[in-house]
């Protein structure tokens, strides 16, 4: 953009215009731009590199000095590893896996049939103290999740929460919730509520107004929010290593880092469970990508 | 057709803002009666609450003989236009129209007929199969009074239909709105802040500040003798000239010497104010008969005539609506003279009429 307008200037008279020096420094500002992006995207995407690569690799290629990039044999062991048993059945990696969609899944149901109505009435209706309300909501997100984990973990032992989906479950809602009404009261806002006017005059209550001509409007927004709510709850560790501790129970996360440690670690297992875990997040946001730009464009920032 | 009675109405929401303090109306079957006022004023609040999309905190509304107070929106057997027409977005116009009555219930053959007499009305024919994003802001609106229509209800409650539409088109639908209305008898509401849209379509006007009724009457009433200050001030473009008097040897008089007939039973020893229309004055060759006095502070060209602001004893907005072949240049000495009759006298510290 700088280099431009400094070569449209130097057509006309040099009379008191910007000095080449200064055409010099955007073309060099650029340079570095350039320059540090491609170093940001190396140290960004070579972990992810590396993880795909050693996932693939046989052990020996793995340890093997100096690392190799290319030219190892490919091998599907360790990702038959992450699903099945070694002497048969089901992993504990797998049923890890399942434990995660169920509770990032409901999780992410229960945040958004929660968070979607409140959201619209804090849009819609006069609501004593309502900013106060607000702020107090968002106020649950300020400090770090990790700074309750103790108090959470001996309230979850005193009612029998400990090493159960559930208890997970409700702690992820619980997080996700007022990040659902915030995004979510940004999209309601967006729609006019002389839709459920209308509609309440046309014999329709207050209620089903909602359901029938706000709810389908708001569908971009409730998959935007629901996906970030997703990923929240799909990638948390903390929460899940301090308050579950059976394989039955625990998510990916904790599992995945279980692997690490011990005698030996067998890191093409880690690489290849991280690859499994990484995939599904990745697909979904990939397939509603446009609802995503949307809610971060649409329901982020304020007319 | 219905009658609507307000009566002591008060709306109070739960953050303590006071949307309307208190108002009483009384609305004639098959009225055209508008409700004006700045933002705020509560003249919308008024409308939803007869619409019972706003519960009130206090008083009674009737329709016709039904005490509606606890009555959802669609009991009411009412229909309303917004502002922003709220056509269904994904439905066809022809849906949209059929839309209230299949919520109704309405058999197939009657659901089509009426839909197609009240496109018929809003000469909708083209339009009936496009979706609203499809139509242009006009005939959107077009759509949303040919919904409210199809319904045949009592009353039509209308929210600022015509303000997102540009010039032209508003004063074509406002007579639209008017013929529709005569033709069909209906009782209707009309709310809006344009006092050219409320003085061209009301039979009767009420104009509202801060959620209380200033005035009631027809147009005329309402230009001729505003009940208060505010009405001075808010009716008429440019608006009614307010100038301080004194009573004296039987005549009111203004510092600058003007003199107006006083009307009979003026309160004597209060600050009071004449409301003098521009149309009543008349700026003259400087000593000309029975004029004061003046000075051309600036002259407004608007082509079918031509408003003065004059200076006039120390008061420097005195404006004076003349036809455009009275031509004076600004900062011209001038004299003023006044034409009109008995004008409005206001008290200044209660800013009511008094005479």
């Amino acid at each position: 953009m700088a280099v431009s307008v400094d070569e449209a200037v130097s057509a006309g008279p040099a009379r008191d215009r910007t000095p080449p020096a200064r055409s010099l420094g955007g073309r060099g500002h650029a340079a570095l731009e350039i320059a540090l992006l491609t170093v940001l995207a190396v140290v960004m995407l070579f972990p992810v590199l590396w993880m795909i690569e050693t996932s693939i690799k046989e052990n020996r290629d793995v340890y093997a000095v100096p690392a190799q990039f290319f030219g190892f044999t490919v091998t599907m062991d360790h990702f038959k590893d992450v699903f099945v048993a070694p002497g048969g059945g089901r992993s504990a990696l797998s049923v890890a896996f399942l434990n995660s969609v169920v509770v990032a899944g409901v999780s992410t149901v229960l945040a958004t049939v929660l968070g979607v109505p409140a959201a619209w009435a804090y849009s819609r209706f006069a609501v004593k103290a309502k900013k106060d309300q607000l702020f107090f909501i968002l106020s649950t997100r300020f400090m770090p999740p990790v700074v309750v984990v103790i108090p959470i973990f001996l309230m979850y032992r005193q009612v029998g929460l400990i090493d159960s989906k559930l208890g997970l479950i409700l702690i992820y809602t619980a997080f996700n919730v007022p990040f659902t009404i915030w995004m979510m009261k940004g999209f309601v806002d967006e729609v006019p509520a002389e839709y459920e006017d209308a509609a309440m005059l046309d014999g329709y209550t207050r209620v089903q107004a909602f359901r029938r001509f706000t709810l389908p409007l708001l569908v971009p927004g409730i998959a935007a929010t629901a996906v970030f709510a997703l990923i929240f709850s799909w990638n948390e560790f903390v929460f899940a290593i301090f308050l579950t501790s059976s394989d039955s129970v625990r998510t990916a996360p904790p599992a995945i880092a279980g692997l690490i440690g011990g005698t030996t670690t067998d890191w093409g297992l880690v690489a290849a469970a991280s690859v499994v875990f990484a995939l599904p997040v990745l697909v979904f946001a990939y397939l509603v990508r446009k609802h995503l730009v949307a809610g971060v464009t649409l329901g982020a920032v304020r007319r | 057709m219905a009658d609507i009675e307000v009566t002591a109405l008060h709306k109070r929401y739960p953050d303590g803002t006071v949307a309307v303090d208190h108002v009483d109306l009384s609305i004639r079957d098959g009225e055209l009666f508008v409700m004006l006022g700045p933002s705020g004023c509560g003249k919308t609040t008024t409308l939803r609450a007869v619409a019972g999309l706003e519960r009130q905190t206090t008083g009674d509304i009737r329709i016709g003989d039904t005490l509606v107070n606890d009555l959802p929106p669609a009991e009411r057997d009412i229909a309303m236009v917004f502002q922003f027409y709220a056509l269904y977005p994904h439905l066809r116009t022809r849906d949209n129209l059929a839309f209230p009555l299949r919520a109704e219930g309405l058999p197939k053959p009657q659901v089509r007929e009426r839909v197609d007499e009240a496109a018929r009305l809003m000469r909708l024919g083209p339009l009936l199969d496009r979706r609203p994003r499809q139509l242009s802001g006009g005939e959107q609106q077009r759509v949303a009074l040919a919904r409210a229509l199809v319904r045949r209800p009592r009353a039509f409650l209308m929210d600022e239909p015509l303000t997102n539409l540009d010039a032209e088109l508003r004063a074509d639908m406002r007579t639209e709105i008017k013929h529709l209305q005569g033709e069909l008898g209906t009782t209707m509401v009309y709310v809006t802040h344009d006092q050219v849209e409320a003085m061209s379509l009301g039979h009767r006007i009420a104009i509202l500040n801060k959620g209380r009724v200033e005035q009631i009457g027809t147009p005329l009433e309402v230009y001729d003798r505003p009940a208060s200050l505010f009405c001075a001030a808010f009716i008429g473009s440019p608006p009614m000239n307010l100038i301080e008097v004194e009573v004296t040897d039987g005549k009111l008089r203004s510092q600058g010497e003007l003199a107006l007939t006083p009307p009979p039973g003026l309160p004597r020893d209060r600050r009071l104010v004449a409301g003098v229309r521009p149309e009543a004055l008349e700026v003259t060759e400087p000593g000309a008969d029975r004029s004061v006095p003046a000075r051309v502070v600036s002259v407004e060209w608007l082509g079918d005539e031509i408003i003065y602001v004059v200076d006039h004893g120390g008061q420097r907005d005195v404006r004076v609506r003349m036809p455009p072949t009275v031509r004076f240049a600004a900062d011209a000495p001038v004299g003023l003279r006044h034409t009109g009759g008995t004008p409005a006298v206001y008290d200044v510290s209660t800013e009511g009429l008094v005479a």
